[in-house]
């Protein structure tokens, strides 16, 4: 692949890779966007953007354009937004592997295509060399949030219990794994996916639903500290409620790493009242993306840090908020 | 001729019976006038022929508990009065200072052992012992703020606290069976018989009790009975970290040498737990395995003297607190929490306003290994050459301590613990709150580790105060250099830092350092060949990985060592620097050798315990060769030697102590020899180690050397080092 600014070939690659495979409605410079959902008094719109970087760009479970789907379309249902349209640019290093293109191109599709979302606008950019790695992808998305729906973190009051949708750290090691040889690599897969249905389906079954956050960089530990700071309350986990997989386990022990720290890609957290406990596990445990909910903690009353767990022995510990780089500390 | 004088007496001269001291001695010098507290401390307004004898005997004679650092005296004219008055404390702020909690004295205990009204009295006290601050809840120290508050006087009592004659006189936490504190027992056994007996009974039956002391609840059992000691660490979760013991000093030295020296600072007032090597009748090795020595302490309070004297055996006194969590200081606490732990509990009904520690000492060679009960809140002379500023420091993460300088002392807070620890956390926001107030401190300037992860660091950078971040070795340095009263402008000395792992100022970790420096700055003029840490803080829990990293370095394959360890996956995680910060520490150099030599090389159940049973092992085969001495330290051909089957494992346990000694000091004695150093400071968590400590002051044979005598030379006397760095840096800016 050759870089270059507007020249024929960029041109037909575009045409090629990225039109015929997202079809959008219109060849001018915007898409021209209309739901019945927003004529309801009261709708709101969601808008969400976030860039994506990740080496490798495949990985067991998903790949660079999966992510830069899901994680948009997560940024707007955790928000209690129903995603509907996504753009998508791309910044593409030169000499970068058509046929990889076109399976993250057809990735990025099946993804939308599955959440119900439609990718109606794009850019393409080829750079030189070393001026990125293989490939970084931004994508924005708009949804609708319907009236009444106020999710937000300000909402959660003690006494509401945490609840997760399924395993955790499973992309961090996953991603881990992928970077190193054959003797760090383990039987794991990202757990990259949408969580558009899974959030309406708890939008649905509980009205008291406070607050929803998905765990990505920093895990769930970042996801819990946000919440608790800015509802001015502090969460206890439990630490042998936390769902994750014996080979993350093992991954983070051999490693050093905390697996609350690891990134996810298709977690969650939400904090409903503790009366729609239930409800809000059943209605999560209705679709596939939350087969493995469980309830991990709990709101008090502000302590003097935001988040605890604690363990099965009794013992408890601060969680903090990822700050850069994790040295160590024990001298 | 007959003169006035304004007599000023700084030091720890409140609380301690000093003005009814003053009292008497008026009288014996025939001196007028009165004495009062105040913010400074004592001061005197006298009137006589004798002033000069008196002023010298305010000096030479005062009480046990008081610390007099500076008597000055200037003329003036008091108004000639008849017999000499002790003045109440005027004015808020009047009466600040609070003196560290004192074992019983030898008045108070023969009072408890007699027959008079404090028979058997769990909680006599008078003005030379008994508790102080672990019962202060507000200032000035007076009775209504101490949790002594709820127990009001009887007449007898109030007769003792009005009369100066006595040495009760305004002894705040004054008691007796009639008005006092009591105690009680709960938990199965025989009701009859007085709390202390109930208890000693079923300490007696091999059960476990939880006892309620000055700075928090211990966990005791009969340390003859191997089957209580093992039942204790069943359910403490506590494998082998050694246990503290409590007998009375004949019992003591029926299981352990105890020199003269070692003696004297067992029966002082502070107290400590003494770290004795073993001589004599053995006690179970459950108490203490594969160690050496043990921890003593002798009883500190009547309730502990009357437990001892009834149980007639050395007790296990180890802190009653659920494993990682802090001493547990109040009674629903303690049935809440100890419940699991202890079969009874010997209860009484005073609070314990503030969590302390037992403080951990050893005398030969020196060593303060956790500063807590009995040691604070007393304070440190500064070296010379500083201003009076006031700066406040806050140490570290793992062995947390915060520290207060002003007016020429240094606070040295108490030992905390670690900071992720949710109540640790608390206590370390308390302490800061309560030093503050005690000290009526306003610092000018914060000071903390470069190391953004620690607690402590985040919280020094939220004050709104100028902060300055020191290097965790340079502070560890300049604290020992303040222990010393090393003057500011001493000059430059060699620091040998052997510790775990400290941030550096190249952005790895640091650990085996020769620092050349003074309280200013630092240059590193030589330090251990880096390793990868990895893993992070697990290297610093699971002694084999350090083996690995080492091995693979030196050409060996760990693998053969650590069969069943992932020990390929290891070394690939490290090359690709997935979390394995470079380091040059020595504390997991110590892990990497002992996981050589065969000891917890999985894991350490607590912190230092693989070093410390390197040491045990090393000190049985004393005078063996060093290993080969070598600006980086190589230690390749140390860990060929160290796989080297044909020589006895303690040799070369030994060796390897000898040979870090050597290579330090060699090089330290050279930056002396050349002029460039004028002393050699030996400081670091390492130098807990008293054999590595003792080779290398014979390594250092002739040079001065400075080491630590009343800090820690762990974290636990980080934060004295960083308010000195600090103090100096403002000084030179
Ligand atoms: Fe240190
Ligand atoms: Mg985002
Ligand atoms: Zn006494
Ligand atoms: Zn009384």
């Amino acid at each position: 692949l050759a870089h270059g600014g507007g020249g024929r070939a960029m041109r037909v690659l575009i045409d090629e890779l990225f039109t015929s495979v997202f079809k959008p409605d219109s060849a001018e410079d915007q898409a021209r966007l209309m739901t019945p959902a927003l004529q309801q008094p009261g709708a709101r719109l969601a808008l969400t953007t976030d860039g994506y970087v990740v080496t490798p760009v495949e990985f067991p479970g998903g790949d660079i354009g999966k992510i830069a789907v899901c994680g948009t379309i997560n940024d707007l249902a955790v928000g209690g937004a129903v995603p509907l349209w996504l753009s998508a640019s791309f910044i593409i290093e030169e000499g970068c592997d058509i046929a990889l293109l076109r399976r993250l191109v057809a990735s990025m599709a099946r993804e939308a295509d599955a959440a119900g979302v439609s990718i109606v606008t794009g850019d393409t950019k080829v750079v030189e060399k070393g001026s990125c790695d293989t490939v970084f992808i931004t994508t924005s998305g708009v949804g609708v949030i319907a009236p009444g729906d106020d999710l937000r973190a300000e909402h959660i009051r003690p006494g509401d219990v945490a609840i997760v949708n399924g395993m955790l750290g499973d992309h961090g090691a996953t991603i881990l794994a992928a970077r190193g040889d054959l003797a760090l690599s383990a039987p794991l897969q990202s757990d990259c996916r949408s969580l558009g249905h899974l959030m309406q389906a708890v939008l649905t079954a509980c009205p008291g639903l406070r607050a929803a956050r998905d765990a990505t960089r920093g895990g769930l530990a970042s996801a819990l500290n946000e919440m608790a700071m800015a509802a001015g309350v502090s969460v206890e986990l439990d630490e042998s409620a936390l769902p994750i997989r014996p080979e993350v386990r093992g991954m983070c022990e051999i490693l050093g790493l905390d697996p609350l720290y690891l990134a996810n890609e298709g977690a969650l957290v939400l904090f409903v009242p503790q009366a729609e406990a239930d409800a809000a596990l059943a209605a999560m445990r209705s679709v596939p993306a939350g087969q493995g909910a469980a309830v991990v903690g709990r709101a008090a009353a502000r302590g003097t840090v935001p988040v605890t767990m604690r363990s099965a022995f009794g013992g408890t510990r601060i969680v903090d908020m990822l700050v850069g780089e994790q040295l160590p500390r024990i001298c | 001729m007959v003169t006035g004088r304004r007599i000023r007496v700084r030091g720890q001269v409140q609380g301690v019976g000093f003005r009814p001291f003053v009292w008497r001695l008026a009288a014996r010098f025939g001196v007028s006038g009165e004495v009062s507290n105040d913010a400074e401390g004592v001061l005197v307004l006298g009137f006589g022929r004798d002033l000069d004898g008196f002023e010298r005997a305010l000096r030479t004679e005062a009480p046990p508990l008081a610390r007099v650092d500076a008597v000055e005296s200037s003329g003036c004219d008091v108004a000639r009065r008849d017999g000499f008055a002790i003045v109440a404390s005027g004015g808020p702020g009047a009466e600040t200072q609070v003196t560290p909690d004192a074992a019983t004295c030898a008045e108070c205990l023969d009072e408890v052992r007699g027959v008079g009204r404090r028979a058997g009295y769990a909680f006599a006290n008078c003005t030379h012992c008994g508790p102080r601050f672990t019962i202060v809840t507000g200032l000035p120290y007076d009775r209504a703020q101490t949790t002594m508050a709820p127990f009001g006087l009887c007449d007898a009592c109030r007769a003792e606290y009005e009369n100066p004659a006595d040495r009760r006189f305004h002894a705040q936490p004054v008691a007796c069976p009639e008005c006092g504190p009591r105690a009680w027992y709960e938990g199965s056994g025989a009701g009859a018989g007085n709390a202390v007996t109930r208890a000693a009974d079923a300490l007696l039956r091999g059960e476990i009790v939880a006892v309620k002391g000055l700075g928090g609840f211990h966990l005791a059992c009969d340390a003859t009975n191997a089957q209580a000691v093992a039942l204790l660490r069943t359910r403490k979760r506590r494998p082998a970290k050694p246990f503290a013991l409590m007998a009375p000093l004949a019992v003591v030295a029926r299981h352990c040498g105890v020199s003269r020296q070692e003696e004297a600072v067992l029966s002082g007032p502070a107290a400590p737990i003494v770290l004795l090597v073993k001589a004599g009748a053995a006690l179970p090795d459950a108490v203490a395995p594969g160690q050496g020595t043990l921890g003593w302490m002798l009883p500190a309070t009547p309730l502990h003297h009357l437990l001892c004297d009834a149980a007639e055996r050395p007790l296990v006194m180890t802190s009653g607190n659920v494993s990682g969590a802090p001493q547990v200081i109040g009674n629903d606490e303690a049935r809440a929490t100890l419940g699991a732990f202890a079969d009874g509990f010997l209860m009484h009904d005073r609070a314990i306003a503030r969590r302390l520690d037992d403080s951990v000492e050893r005398v030969d060679p020196p060593m303060v290994l956790r500063r807590g009960r009995g040691r604070v809140p007393g304070t440190l002379a500064l070296p010379d050459g500083f201003s009076d500023r006031q700066v406040v420091a806050y140490g570290g993460q793992m062995k947390a301590a915060i520290c207060l300088i002003k007016n020429g002392r240094a606070l040295l807070g108490h030992h905390l613990g670690e900071l992720d620890e949710p109540l640790t956390w608390e206590a370390f926001l308390q302490a800061d709150r309560d030093y503050a107030a005690l000290f009526d401190h306003r610092p000018a300037a914060v000071a903390c580790d470069l190391h953004e992860g620690y607690r402590a660091t985040q919280h020094a950078g939220g004050l709104g105060l100028p902060v300055m971040a020191v290097q965790h070795h340079h502070a560890h340095l300049a604290a020992c250099l303040g222990d010393n009263l090393w003057p500011l402008d001493g000059g430059p000395v060699a620091g040998i830092v052997l510790d775990g792992a400290g941030l550096g100022t190249d952005g790895t970790i640091w650990g085996g350092e020769l620092l050349l420096g003074d309280y200013r700055g630092v240059e590193r003029r030589a330090w251990l060949a880096p390793a990868p840490l990895a893993g992070g803080d697990a290297a610093a829990r699971e002694p084999w990985r350090n083996a690995a990293v080492r091995l693979a370095a030196a050409g060996l394959d760990p693998a053969d060592r650590f069969h069943g360890k992932p020990v390929a996956m290891l070394l690939d995680a490290a090359r690709r620097g997935i979390n394995a910060p470079l380091s040059s520490s020595a504390g997991r150099l110590f892990d990497a050798a002992a996981a050589c030599l065969g000891l917890c090389p999985d894991v350490q159940s607590y912190e230092g315990e693989a070093a410390m049973r390197l040491e045990a092992m090393a000190v049985r085969c004393e005078g063996a060769a060093a290993f080969g001495d070598g600006c980086r330290i190589g230690v390749d051909a140390v860990f060929r030697e160290l796989m080297s089957d044909a020589i006895p494992a303690p040799h070369r346990a030994w060796r390897f102590h000898a040979g870090l000694a050597q290579a330090f000091a060699s090089r330290a004695r050279a930056l002396v020899a050349a002029g460039e150093a004028r002393a050699v400071a030996l400081t670091g968590g390492c130098f807990q180690n008293a054999l590595l400590l003792r080779l290398t002051l014979g390594a250092l044979d002739g040079v001065p050397v400075l080491i630590h005598r009343q800090t820690p030379a762990n974290d636990g006397g980080l934060a004295l080092g960083q308010a000195l760095v600090a103090l100096a840096q403002m000084e030179s800016a």
